[in-house]
């Protein structure tokens, strides 16, 4: 043991990588992820190794990217939230069919309860999708341990290795053992072209190769230290733990069952099948969505007494914690106080002096005189603008979804139809579907809010910093229909004239409210009087 | 010997810098520690909480159970009774006094404050208001660990004032001292 460090979950697997000999991490910030690339951003031997870790446009040029250092044979890293495996996906799922050379580890970071996203989707069925291994961590000292393993793993089967946190571990601090850093691998570009040029005859064999790797896959997690079984001495409950579910398990601390825990997958099959038979029933405590429940009936049959989030012994949705897990083993967490009487809820809010407000004060104001308009808003601190006291937009979905959506509701004749989009949101995925509505010449009205940082992570480098009247021009967007305005209380007539304007004019208008996030202007201000 | 410790407050009043300082205090003594903090939109002026669970012992879960929480360290009153079901029946409150209202209907204040006193181990004081005529107005959550670290047992209030020495060592030696006298009043003020 080099030394003992307190580190987030988060922190855990960046310095994991980065003493794994990682070359590169390649990100688009998203909570709960988002700390992993900081962290290697700020660390000392990162800089000293040249570890390449500036923020990418979107998590499919991160996975690209990654995929490309692997090519090349040294190690790298892509981390996203789980919602970025949708957007990397073409390139995730691919990446097995080619295989790797370099290391190359792909991390999601799910949100079960959805504590700052849209959904609780279960990376899981992405490793499985793809016929990769998955890890999953039960704790920091895990998430640090596994990332010389899994780097290991993925250089032996060629293949890309999945880890799968939870916001839980994301954001938790413990103390973790650091081992002597390794080298970083060689330049040492894989020659083979017919793994890499997935022409249909490549991509046949490259499939075929990658379903006879499977028994070797699954024989790997069979072997895996981070699986491991807990036998009662009694016939009776036995338990899977799986990942941070592991930790609720023991500490609830239920007497005479037996546990199997599981952190690689495939699911060990053969493990299960000894739990199986020497218990009479099994429950799954799993974070996320009912994967290994799901599998079990196919492993055990459909007789086999199984309960978890599917059979509600836990619940179907929201994340596990002690007190439901307690519950599923008969045992209440009992409260000694009542919930308190005086109580509201405090939502979140944009700051105050924000640009964002002005935008929506500008936009509530135009929206006002029509009463038909429709704000189709986006995934930013904007979002906020969708609470009191604003309660400025329409819809929020996706990534990107703002400009798209108002094109096709302008399609089927909305009227006025305008999108708000952040900065860091438009280069993402905004830019693609500016086009098409350009294309089109669609009826709509947008708005990139631009506040020259990814504010909603914390402040995050964004990638179209300076360059958004450049890329909407080259686009295709009329001069004439593309404004740059500075959103503040003084310029709002100005800025509610333009709205007006553009909205009447029928085609594709963009204007571009530019002010910088007060919290890193603020930071920035700190930091000249720090050094002063 | 553990201590599980709900820590809360709204975004920007400074419960994780409370969070880090009894972090490193317990990393030097030896302890098992384990900390769940809150990022991403609750920054916003929105409740924030984290848990912070310290012992000699292994410990497994990140988050606290419901009833088994020793001590409630709040910056807001009323984020200090949203925590109330964690609370154990022998479990004490620590909090600042004074309301932040940023939100239209935050509750009738004299009601709210009655239903903290009515609860049986809380001790509360209008930290802003000491940390004002001290003139160290940026140190309020240090008032707050100094009078939390009366109910922490499992450490000493020496090791707590190394650990702010040590946290705050990098903003200069104004800083550590203005905390460190916080941290005093606070201690001397249960």
């Amino acid at each position: 043991m080099l030394e003992k460090r307190l580190l987030l979950g988060d922190e855990a697997v960046a310095l994991g990588a980065i003493h794994a000999g990682l070359s590169g991490v390649y990100a688009y910030p998203g909570t709960p992820s988002t700390e992993i690339t900081e962290f290697i951003q700020g660390y000392p031997l990162a800089k000293e190794r040249g570890i390449r870790s500036r923020w990418c446009t979107n998590e499919k040029t991160a996975m690209e990217a990654a995929l490309g250092m692997s090519y090349a044979g040294k190690r790298a890293l892509v981390c996203m939230k789980h919602v970025g495996m949708n957007v990397c996906a073409d390139a995730f799922v691919n990446s097995a069919i080619t295989g790797v050379n370099g290391g190359l580890i792909v991390l999601a970071a799910d949100d079960p309860s959805m504590h700052s996203s849209q959904n609780e989707q279960d990376s899981r069925f992405y490793g499985k999708f793809a016929m990769i291994p998955i890890i999953e961590p039960s704790t920091q000292q895990e998430a640090f341990d596994m990332m010389a393993d899994a780097f290991d793993l993925s250089e032996k089967l060629k293949l890309p290795v999945l880890m799968r946190i939870v916001t839980r571990l994301a954001h938790s601090r413990a103390a973790v053992e650091i081992n002597e850093p390794r080298l970083q691998n060689e330049m040492n570009p894989d020659n083979d072209r017919s793994h890499w040029v997935l022409l249909p005859g490549n991509a046949r064999r490259q499939y075929a190769s990658l379903v006879e790797k499977q028994p070797e896959i699954e024989k790997a997690a069979e072997l895996s230290n981070f699986n491991c079984m807990d036998l009662a001495k009694e016939k009776g409950l036995g338990v899977i733990a799986v990942g941070i579910g592991y930790n609720y398990v023991k500490e609830v601390n239920p007497q005479d069952v037996s546990i199997l825990k599981v952190s690689q997958y495939p699911l060990p099959a053969k493990q299960i099948k000894a739990l199986a038979e020497h218990c009479t029933e099994i429950l799954v405590v799993e974070d996320g969505q009912p994967f290994v429940e799901e599998q079990l009936k196919g492993l055990l049959g459909a007789d086999y007494p199984i309960s978890g989030r599917l059979t509600g012994r836990l619940p179907r949705t929201g994340e596990l914690n002690p007190d439901n897990v307690a519950a599923a083993f008969g045992k209440e967490n009992k409260t000694a106080f009542q919930p308190a009487l005086n109580l509201a809820g405090r939502p979140p809010q944009l700051c105050q002096g924000c640009g964002h407000r002005d935008v929506y004060t500008a936009l509530n104001k135009v929206a006002a005189e029509y009463p038909d308009a429709r704000i189709f808003g986006d995934i930013g601190c904007y979002t906020l603008g969708a609470l009191p006291p604003f309660r400025a937009i329409d819809s929020c979905v996706d990534m990107g979804a703002s400009i798209t959506m108002a094109k096709g509701a302008a399609d089927a004749g909305q009227f006025p139809s305008i999108a708000v989009i952040g900065d860091s949101t438009f280069t993402h995925s905004g830019m693609t579907g500016l086009l098409d509505a350009v294309n089109d010449k669609s009826n709509i009205t947008v708005i990139i809010s631009d506040n020259l940082t990814t504010a909603m992570t914390g402040g995050q480098d964004s990638a179209g910093t300076h360059k958004f009247e450049a890329i909407c021009l080259a686009l295709g967007v009329e001069r004439e229909h593309l404004h740059v305005v500075v959103p503040l209380p003084k310029n709002m007539d100005e800025i509610t004239r333009i709205i007006r304007e553009e909205i009447n004019y029928k085609g594709v208008s963009v204007i571009i409210p530019q002010r910088e996030c007060m919290q890193t202007l603020n930071r920035k201000l700190r930091q000249k009087k720090q050094t002063k | 010997m553990k201590i599980d410790i709900k820590l809360s407050g709204v975004g920007g009043q400074g419960i994780l810098s409370i969070a880090t300082v009894i972090g490193e205090a317990a990393t030097e003594a030896g302890l098992q520690l384990k900390q769940a903090e809150v990022h991403g939109m609750s920054q916003r002026g929105g409740d924030v909480q984290s848990d912070l669970r310290l012992s000699t012992e292994e410990i497994f879960s990140d988050q606290i159970s419901l009833g088994k929480a020793d001590l409630i360290i709040s910056m807001e009153p009323m984020e200090a009774l949203r925590y109330l079901p964690y609370l154990h029946k022998d479990g004490v409150i620590v909090t600042s006094s004074k309301p932040f209202v940023n939100i239209p209907n935050y509750p009738d204040e004299a009601a709210l404050q009655a239903e903290l006193d009515a609860l049986p181990h809380v001790a509360k004081l209008d930290i802003e208001q000491m940390a004002k005529e001290h003139r160290i107005p940026k140190s309020a959550n240090m008032i707050l660990l100094g009078m939390a670290t009366r109910y922490i047992k499992i450490l000493t209030s020496e090791q707590v004032r190394k650990a702010i020495a040590t946290i705050f060592a990098r903003k200069g030696e104004q800083v550590v001292n203005d905390n460190l006298k916080a941290f005093d009043l606070g201690y001397e003020n249960i």
